[in-house]
Formats: C-alpha cells, sequence, structure tokens
C-alpha cells in the first residue's frame, strides 16, 4: 500500500479534480433545476405545442444514456456548427455543464411535477376563490408545497448529478476521475488512487445529505391533523 | 326577506354544467338578492355543490350566464379574478394552507393582491380572529387546530377580503358533532350583520333558523323554493316531501 505516496503527490492535482467536479455539480444543478421548472410547467401548461416540446424533450434524455449525450454535445454539435464557423473549438467545461444542465434538468422536471400534483386540488381552489391569478396561486400557494414533497428526490437527483460528473472524463473534462487516470496512467497506484477519489466523493456526498437533513426539518410543519 | 328595493347580487340564468356527458345542473335559474341568506338542501348528487361552485366559476359554466354585481362572469373578458375578490368562500375541507400560520393564511391574499399593506393586513386579521374566537391561535399552523377551529380560521381568511357575498359549500359537514356548532354560530353572525350568503348544508336546524330562502335541489335543477317555513313545514313538491322525511 502506498497512500502516503498518493498523498504527497497526487493530491494537489486530485483536489484541483475535486474543485472541478463539485463547480460543474454545483452550477449543472442550479441550470437544471431552472431548466426543470421550465419544462415542467411546460408540461402542464394547457397548450398542446409546449406539453409536446417537454414531453420530447424528457423522452429523449431519459431514453438515450448520459454518455452518448455527451460524446453527442463535445465532439458530434460541434462538428455541425464548424461547417459554419470552422474556428469554432469545443471546450470540454461547457460541453460537460450543458451535457449535465439538460440531463439534470429533464429528470427534475419530473420530480417537480411529482411534487405539485400530490398538493391537493383544495389548495388551488382555496387560492383561486380569494381572487389570486393563476401564475400567483402556483407560485403562492402550490409551488412552496410541491417543493416540500419534492425534497427527498430532489436531493436523490443531486447526489446522481454530482456522481454523473465522473462521466464526462470520456470527453476529457479535468474533473476528479480524469485526474486521477492520468495519475494512475504513468504510476500505476491504481487501488490507492481510486480508494480516495471514492472517500472524496462519499464525502462531498455526506455533506449533502446533511444539508438536505436541515432543510427538511426546516421545512416540516405541523401537519398531523392538516387540512386534507 | 330581502326587500324588493334591495339589489340584485347573483342573477343564475338557464345554467347548464356538463361533467364530461354527464348533465350535472339542467337549468338552473336563481335570483339572490343583497343581504339575502340562501341555503342550498337536497340529496347529494343532486348539483348544489356544483350550483355553488359556477357562482365564483370554480366549475366552467356549459352554458347559462351568471351575473355577480353586474359583471356577467359567463363573459370570458370579464376578469374574474377580480370578481372572485369580493367572493369569498369556504370548503367542506377547510383548504388552509398547511405551510403558512394562522395569521398568514388570513394575511396572504389582502397582501398578495395589494388590497391592504401588511401592517394593514395584520391589524385586519387580527380582527377577524378575535371574532371568530380564535385570537390565541394566530401563530400556531393549520395543523395544531381541530376542524372546528380550522374552519373558523378558513371563515376569517375569505372575510380578510372584505367580500359582500359568501359561499359556503358544506361547512360542516366534515366535522366532529361536537364542532358543529362553534361554525354555524359565526356563520349566524355573519347572517346577521347583513352578509349576502348562499349555503349548501345538511344542517337543517341552521337553514329554518337563519336562512331568508331555501332552494331545494333535486336532478339538478331547483324543484321548489320558498321560505323556510314553506319549505320545511309544507312542502308541495313529492320530492322535497320525500327527502325532508328522511333527513329530518
Amino acid at each position: 500500500m502506498d497512500f502516503s505516496r498518493v498523498f504527497s503527490e497526487a493530491m494537489p492535482l486530485l483536489l484541483d479534480g475535486l474543485k472541478m467536479t463539485v463547480i460543474a455539480s454545483l452550477v449543472s444543478i442550479l441550470i437544471g433545476m431552472v431548466i426543470g421548472l421550465l419544462v415542467c410547467l411546460m408540461k402542464m401548461s394547457k397548450n398542446v405545442v409546449l406539453r409536446a416540446i417537454a414531453g420530447v424533450y424528457i423522452w429523449i434524455i431519459r431514453g438515450t444514456p448520459m454518455i452518448v449525450q455527451a460524446l453527442i454535445v463535445f465532439f458530434g454539435i460541434p462538428q455541425l456548427i464548424q461547417l459554419a464557423a470552422p474556428d469554432f473549438r469545443s471546450n470540454a467545461i461547457t460541453a460537460g455543464i450543458i451535457t449535465l444542465s439538460i440531463n439534470a434538468g429533464a429528470y427534475l422536471a419530473e420530480i417537480y411535477r411529482g411534487g405539485i400534483m400530490a398538493v391537493p386540488k383544495g389548495q388551488t381552489e382555496a387560492a383561486r376563490s380569494l381572487g389570486l391569478s393563476k401564475s400567483k396561486t402556483m407560485i403562492k400557494v402550490v409551488l412552496p408545497q410541491a417543493l416540500k414533497f419534492s425534497v427527498p428526490s430532489l436531493v436523490n437527483q443531486f447526489i446522481i448529478t454530482i456522481k454523473d460528473t465522473s462521466i464526462l472524463t470520456v470527453i476529457g473534462m479535468a474533473e476528479v476521475v480524469n485526474v486521477a487516470q492520468q495519475y494512475v496512467g504513468s504510476t500505476f497506484v491504481y487501488f490507492e488512487t481510486y480508494s480516495v477519489v471514492a472517500l472524496m466523493y462519499l464525502a462531498i456526498i455526506s455533506i449533502l445529505m446533511i444539508i438536505s437533513n436541515y432543510i427538511e426539518k426546516k421545512l416540516k410543519y405541523e401537519e398531523k391533523k392538516s387540512g386534507k | 326577506m330581502a326587500s324588493d328595493s334591495r339589489k340584485e347580487k347573483i342573477i343564475v340564468k338557464n345554467l347548464h354544467k356538463y361533467f364530461d356527458k354527464n348533465e350535472v345542473l339542467k337549468g338552473v335559474d336563481a335570483v339572490i338578492t343583497e343581504g339575502e341568506v340562501v341555503c342550498v338542501i337536497g340529496p347529494s348528487g343532486s348539483g348544489k355543490s356544483t350550483f355553488l361552485r359556477c357562482l365564483n366559476k370554480l366549475e366552467e359554466l356549459t352554458s347559462g350566464t351568471i351575473i355577480i354585481d353586474d359583471y356577467d362572469i359567463s363573459d370570458k373578458k370579464v376578469n374574474i379574478n377580480k370578481v372572485r375578490e369580493n367572493i369569498g368562500m369556504v370548503f367542506q375541507q377547510f383548504n388552509l394552507f398547511p405551510n403558512m400560520t394562522v395569521l398568514k393564511n388570513i394575511m396572504m391574499a389582502p397582501v398578495e393582491l395589494k388590497k391592504m399593506t401588511k401592517e394593514e393586513a395584520e391589524k385586519k386579521a387580527k380582527e377577524l380572529l378575535e371574532r371568530v374566537g380564535l385570537s390565541e391561535k394566530a401563530a400556531a399552523y393549520p395543523g395544531e387546530l381541530s376542524g372546528g377551529q380550522q374552519q373558523r380560521v378558513a371563515i376569517a381568511r375569505a372575510l380578510a377580503m372584505n367580500p359582500d357575498i359568501m359561499l359556503f359549500d358544506e361547512p360542516t359537514s366534515a366535522l366532529d358533532p361536537e364542532m358543529v356548532g362553534e361554525v354555524l354560530d359565526v356563520m349566524k353572525e355573519l347572517a346577521a350583520e347583513g352578509m349576502t350568503m348562499v349555503v349548501v348544508t345538511h344542517e337543517m336546524g341552521f337553514a329554518r333558523e337563519v336562512a331568508d330562502r331555501v332552494l331545494f335541489m333535486a336532478d339538478g335543477g331547483i324543484v321548489e323554493e320558498g321560505t323556510p317555513k314553506e319549505i320545511f313545514d309544507n312542502p308541495q313538491n313529492e320530492r322535497t316531501q320525500d327527502f325532508l322525511k328522511k333527513v329530518l
């Protein structure tokens, strides 16, 4: 076992990779949450065209592996763009974040939708009967309650997104797995290096779980006998 | 009874409502004048809740006309949200917002709809809570209250917008028997103050005591209407007689 060598030699590299993993995850989760909300509202709208667009988007993203999506975004689409702009160069970080965001967005849309559907119809009726518009009812009454219902699934999706960053090693994004692969390529200390990488993921996800438990506790209001 | 000089608050003309192919309201006509308390009774499935829910357009009308305070709400160009600000509604299941305190439940609509400042709304909410006898529950969440208390908060919430019409959709049907009285008392007070009220109810005692007029509905139409005395003591229609025999 040569953990001390990994710690002294590889740690600075791995920490750089970890930083990239965390930043890419955070940015993608934030963008994904916005995409997800838009797609969710589109899918629930009365407009057939909007509903169809949202449906096709979710269908394609969920129906194809993320590794293929990443390859298309990084290699495929730039090739098309180069037909018009020959100087265009794709960037692994941008392509990675785009892939993660559109991927998370599709899953988050369905998570939000589930949360919204779990809010009893009476809540909407009460708000509308007071004179609140459809959108105000959504923002003030339905979404806050839907969010609470969605927290466990949201956290689950965040965890998946964090772990999915590792897939982006195939397009050469310098996240922690990619950095580790480069290091072991020349040193062959597989077990130690990859163990350290695994522990790093475990640490980030543990932090996320602690935060989410705290949020869940915060959102818990008295509901023992709550009006149905 | 309301005198003839009073303003007509609600005019319903030939109201039809279908749920898919099922005709739930088969041409309902009704006029409700200012300050009148109208109780709607009838067997379940008679369309009385649907009728009530059409009055603030929680149900889309299939055809017919409903005029509220000179606004034709069957006209798509009329801003239904504005009309609803003047129509309070109380539901069978209370439908309080479980994530807001009692005070916030009551303040939310007036503040969001810019009818009052936060301070004004809070003052109003506290007054209303006192009126329904729940001042000490301002900071509680709906889940911490009994059904009767929740329904009283729901009435206060509807009153916060200063409506001049109140709709009640079986407000005591989900309550334990010992809590029915406290809710009916609040409604009686409201009726005494001159609020225009339409109440769908199974509480025949309340209808008899408080209503100016009783509508008996069956099979999607108003079969008989009259003063409580007329309806309860001397019903003319066979359906009414039959129904009252079962419930009284």
